[in-house]
């Protein structure tokens, strides 16, 4: 089991979650990011990354994927810890008034306040819709997501989907894999043209299989996945040994945990006080995309000035005698953590 | 003044509930569920970039084909049939008058 102690403990990586590392660090205050996305960066990240964005103050335009970038070099001073691919699910509180923050797969992040900056929520896996796929997950042979490749090394695979992420791991797999088979729906693949391109050439050098038109419809397996059916758009049905099955069609955000945390909540958001974004719950703060006051605005900029009040009350409650007086970082500079 | 135009949203075989709304305002058919109740997501505000306003037609009048934005999207999603679109690429015009739609399951 993996054992973290830190300050503060952030609940999510998107732009209001890293703000926040960068405000506590003005304050001394160390913080643990976590995310169940293996990549930081939230709703910039996994659904706009080249969009660019208009309104953040000092850039005329930036892209939303260069703003991550950004954000994580504003940070570095701080030398913030991170967790990522890790949804976090529940909290208890220690009799010193401490925290500890939980993980899905059994993180523990002692901490003395926690700030949730969960936006929309933590974007899961969309699965097909297949009779008993749920029984091979956790190891047992289907993986929504690519964790560490290794796992994969010398095995039979069969990857679903035509978008990006599906084209990219075929390529990357085909190397480390025993067998790879890419089924898609259609007959083109729309992610960026040149993976395609690769995967074209790949099927040609008889380093991958090809299956067009067609969907996997089955599962079967015993405790562990052996085998799946591919269903052709005609009707034909064919059965194929596999070790692994990785569905890749995207992700989706859902409130998840968090909703049930005992927090005052209203229409799915967090409710908080605009003096420090504090939850219902002394020492949670709620800030960005997933709370919610009079006037809320879910931009990032507003996500921004919350992380900045935020630490504030996360200061005072985990100091509650120390005085804080502001300081310029134009006076001081930025200091290191 | 135009009139309002009736889509009909299937809730289960048989059941179909009418849902209208006006054709001078440049709404999206998603804007129209959306305000109608209906419990979708559109995380990315109407933008094809997010799939979760994703709809089946399942009868009536014939739409406009979707743009390449569009179909790239619907092909990322695990679930895709024929009447497959995106309800936020879909504008409310007198055209659709008719048009019999089910919600598709963000995540099955
Ligand atoms: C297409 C589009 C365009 C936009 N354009 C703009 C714009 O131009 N300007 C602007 O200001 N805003 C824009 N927005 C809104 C902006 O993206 C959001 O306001 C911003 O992302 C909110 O940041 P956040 O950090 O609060 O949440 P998010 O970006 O949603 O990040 C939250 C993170 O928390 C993680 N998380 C949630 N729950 C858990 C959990 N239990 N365990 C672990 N991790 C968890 C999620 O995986 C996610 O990575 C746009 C949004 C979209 C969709
Ligand atoms: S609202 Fe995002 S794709 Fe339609």
């Amino acid at each position: 089991m993996n054992s973290i102690s830190t300050d503060i403990c952030i609940i999510g990586a998107g732009p209001v979650g890293l703000f926040a590392v960068f405000e506590a660090g003005l304050l001394k205050l160390r913080c643990h990011v976590v995310d169940a996305l293996p990549q930081v960066g939230g709703q910039l990240s996994e659904i706009y990354p080249k969009k660019p964005i208009y309104d953040i103050p000092g850039f005329p335009d930036i892209l939303a994927g260069d703003l991550v970038n950004n954000l994580m070099r504003q940070i570095e001073p701080f030398h913030p810890t991170f967790t990522l691919g890790e949804r976090v699910e529940g909290y208890r509180k220690l009799d010193d008034g401490s925290f500890v923050v939980t993980t899905i797969d059994g993180t523990e992040i002692n901490c003395k306040a926690i700030a949730i900056a969960g936006g929309l929520g933590s974007f899961e896996p969309r699965k097909p819709a297949i009779e008993q796929l749920d029984s091979f997950e956790q190891g047992k042979g289907v993986y929504y997501m690519v964790r560490d490749p290794e796992t994969f090394r010398d095995q039979r695979l069969v990857i679903a989907g035509g978008g990006d992420s599906a084209l990219d791991w075929t390529i990357f797999l085909a190397n480390l894999a025993k067998e790879v088979t890419l089924v898609h729906r259609g007959t083109t693949f729309r992610g960026a043209a040149d993976s395609a391109e690769k995967v074209k050439a790949l099927h040609e050098a008889g380093k991958v299989n090809l299956v067009l038109s067609s969907n996997v419809t089955h599962v079967h397996g015993n405790g562990q996945l052996h085998s799946v059916t591919i269903t052709a758009n005609d009707g034909t049905a064919t059965e194929l040994p596999v070790d692994s099955f990785i569905p890749l069609f995207g992700l989706t955000p859902k409130l998840g945990p968090i909703e049930d945390w005992g927090l005052d909540l209203e229409d799915n958001a967090v409710k908080v006080n605009t003096l420090d974004y504090s939850t219902s719950e002394p020492g949670i703060f709620a800030i960005g995309d997933i709370n919610t006051y009079p006037g809320k605005l879910k931009l990032i900029l507003c996500g921004f000035h919350e992380a900045a009040l935020m630490c504030q009350g996360a200061f005072k409650h985990i100091f509650p005698d120390k005085k804080y007086t502001l300081k310029y970082t134009t006076v001081n500079g930025v200091p290191t953590l | 003044m135009t009139e309002d135009v009736r889509v009909y949203v299937e809730e289960a075989p048989g059941q179909r509930t009418e849902v209208s709304g006006p054709t001078d305002m440049g709404l999206s058919l998603m804007e129209l569920l959306k305000a109608s109740g209906y419990d979708i997501q559109a995380t990315c505000g109407g933008m094809a970039l997010c799939g979760t306003c994703h709809i089946e037609v399942l009868a009536g009048p014939a739409l406009d084909e979707p743009s390449d934005d569009e179909l790239a999207m619907l092909e990322s999603l695990p679930v895709m049939s024929q009447g497959s679109r995106l309800s936020c690429q879909i504008r409310l015009t007198e055209r659709l008058d008719g048009l019999v739609l089910r919600l598709m399951p963000q995540n099955t």
